[in-house]
């Protein structure tokens, strides 16, 4: 019994959600051990989403890997062809031109409003307050009209391609995707200034799930997650890759170290996102938005690294110069916050976890297990009894 | 039409499953329960236990791992149930159907070879648009007289 909470039961019940699960949209097995009402410790099976797709990579071409590379995850799959292609680029020391840079972090950070506004919505839905789950829906369905309107569709869009960007940005594009810039700012203060005074979400996020930036750094968090517990640790600014290094922006971070403070930073780097969006349509630079590259990639590795809506996201290549992948690996940033996930549900001393905010630590990662459905299994302190 | 498959189609009970997806179907099958779309207005409700839905909503490529799940919530459903696979992989396994040879090691060539499939809906993912045209030409079935079913599926009307 030792870690456990001096709650007086004498029994410790093991309690599993999932697979199938009304919280939880995707399937994986949380067993909590709990005493009484308390979570005294976590067990994580998150493989049930595997499909070997690393494995698939190597028996398709280059080509073909775009868009089997694009379906790890439909919600972020902007980064992982952003990386994808980043990699087979830096195999070939070649580069993109610098338009097609510029519109690669336009539309990256198209995703990353959508998949910010995606996450909010859910958090509320987790809290029991779907009146503004339904609200945020709605607005989300802006970013993904320009989303289809710029890129041809709503999620998977395949707009990265090797050696460029698939469509050029037109001048009606350009003002469609300034006034929604205008409207969903507008509707991302509204949801701060809720989100800081409404009763409900305070009082359901506030305190709830803490992550001290010590313990961020030595379970190493990552992406919001990380930068809610203060630490200033954002791929776009430390190690800028496409046209980062050219738009200025601010790194969010929030003190709070709780759920709460997960919240606000995502919604601050909403707006973060959109003054980027502006940015680059000012400052669009002119020329051809696509490097032809030879379809064979000489032998070599490459590692490449993005800041995806959910943290730092890596993609590692090694070509033996045949037009096919010799091995590629993934290392997406939920399986880097798993640890940090398991720390949050387990009581120690006087930190307690309640059963009833399970779903709201789960949500306050912004778990997505398609994603981290490599080969882990079993992650927590203790497995499958 | 008798009283109970008359209330059966004018209010469903939706379970959704998500077999190992990409979360791209899972995002669109909720958006098309949201304002915009608003899937409730055909009386439809995202229900969380198997044993109080008509109708299963499947998502993504079946895994292994997966498979024994999926099966077991198919059993726990009550008579007459339905299944409505959503998107490409959960189809025939889209993408991960080619792994070298046959599909992924880990992927089992679409939903149909594990339950039986009653409306297909494709694409990757499939509009909330298309999700809705889907349902409803799954209702206008449950609907119809027997003599009429298969001209529903021959010629896609919603009339019934």
């Amino acid at each position: 019994m030792s870690g456990s909470v001096n709650s007086g039961y004498e029994r410790l019940f093991d309690i599993p959600i999932g697979p199938q699960h009304p919280a939880l949209k995707e399937p994986a097995l949380i067993t909590l051990k709990v005493e009484g009402e308390h979570v005294v410790g976590v067990g994580l099976d998150v493989s049930y989403n595997h499909r070997g797709i690393e494995k698939a990579a190597e028996y398709r071409t280059y080509v073909q890997n775009l868009y089997l590379i694009e379906r790890i995850c439909g919600i972020c799959n902007v980064a992982h062809t952003l990386t994808f292609t980043q990699c087979v680029e830096g195999v070939q020391l070649k580069d993109a031109p610098e338009r097609a840079k510029m519109l690669r972090v336009l539309v990256e950070e198209l995703a990353r409003i959508h998949s910010h506004l995606l996450w909010l919505g859910v958090a509320a839905h987790e809290i029991g307050f779907d009146t503004f789950f339904m609200y945020i829906w709605l607005d989300r369905e802006v970013s993904l009209d320009l989303m289809e309107a710029f890129t041809g569709n709503r999620i998977t869009s395949a707009y990265n391609i090797i050696g460029g960007v698939r469509r050029d940005l037109t001048p009606e594009i350009t003002a469609k995707i300034r006034k929604g810039m205008d409207r969903l700012e507008e509707r991302a203060k509204f949801y701060r200034k809720i989100v800081e005074t409404e009763k409900t979400v305070i009082s359901r996020t506030q305190s709830i799930g803490i992550l001290p930036p010590e313990d961020a750094i030595r379970l190493s968090a990552v992406g919001p997650t990380l930068r809610a517990s203060g630490i200033k640790i954002d791929a776009r600014a430390d190690d800028p890759y496409a046209a980062h290094a050219s738009v200025p922006f601010n790194v969010i971070t929030c003190d709070g170290c709780d759920s709460f403070s997960r919240i606000l930073v995502r919604i601050d780097e909403i707006v973060e996102s959109i003054n980027i969006i502006r940015y680059c349509l000012e400052h669009l630079p002119s020329g051809p938005i696509i490097n032809r590259l030879p379809r064979r990639v000489p032998a070599g590795e490459f590692i490449s690294r993005v800041e995806a809506p959910r943290g730092e996201l890596m993609h590692y290549l090694r070509s033996d110069g045949s037009d096919k992948p010799y091995r590629y690996k993934v290392k997406t940033p939920t399986i880097s916050n798993l640890p940090s996930l398991v720390h949050m549900l387990s009581s120690k001393g006087r930190y307690v976890v309640n059963i009833a905010d399970v779903p709201v630590i789960l949500a306050s990662i912004d778990p997505c297990f398609s994603c981290t459905a490599r080969l882990e299994k079993n992650i927590g302190t203790y497995g499958k009894s | 039409m008798g009283i109970k498959s008359w209330a059966r189609t004018k209010s469903p009970w939706l379970l959704h499953f998500n077999t190992g997806s990409c979360n791209g179907c899972d995002i669109e099958v909720v958006a098309a329960l949201t304002p915009r779309y608003d899937l409730e207005r055909f009386g439809i409700f995202l229900k969380g236990s198997p044993r109080h839905a008509d109708v299963l909503v499947v998502t993504g490529p079946v895994t292994r791992q997966i498979r024994d799940r999926i099966t077991m919530i198919y059993n726990q459903m009550p008579e007459p149930k339905f299944v409505v696979a959503v998107g490409s992989c959960c189809m025939s396994g889209g993408v991960f159907s080619n792994c070298g040879k046959g599909p992924c090691y880990n992927v089992y060539p679409g939903l149909d070879s594990v339950i039986p499939v009653d409306a297909y809906i494709p694409g990757c993912p499939p509009k909330p648009e298309a999700i809705i045209d889907g349902v409803a030409k799954l209702l206008a079935h449950i609907r119809a007289p027997p003599e009429k079913k298969a001209r529903i599926i021959e010629e896609g009307s919603t009339e019934a």
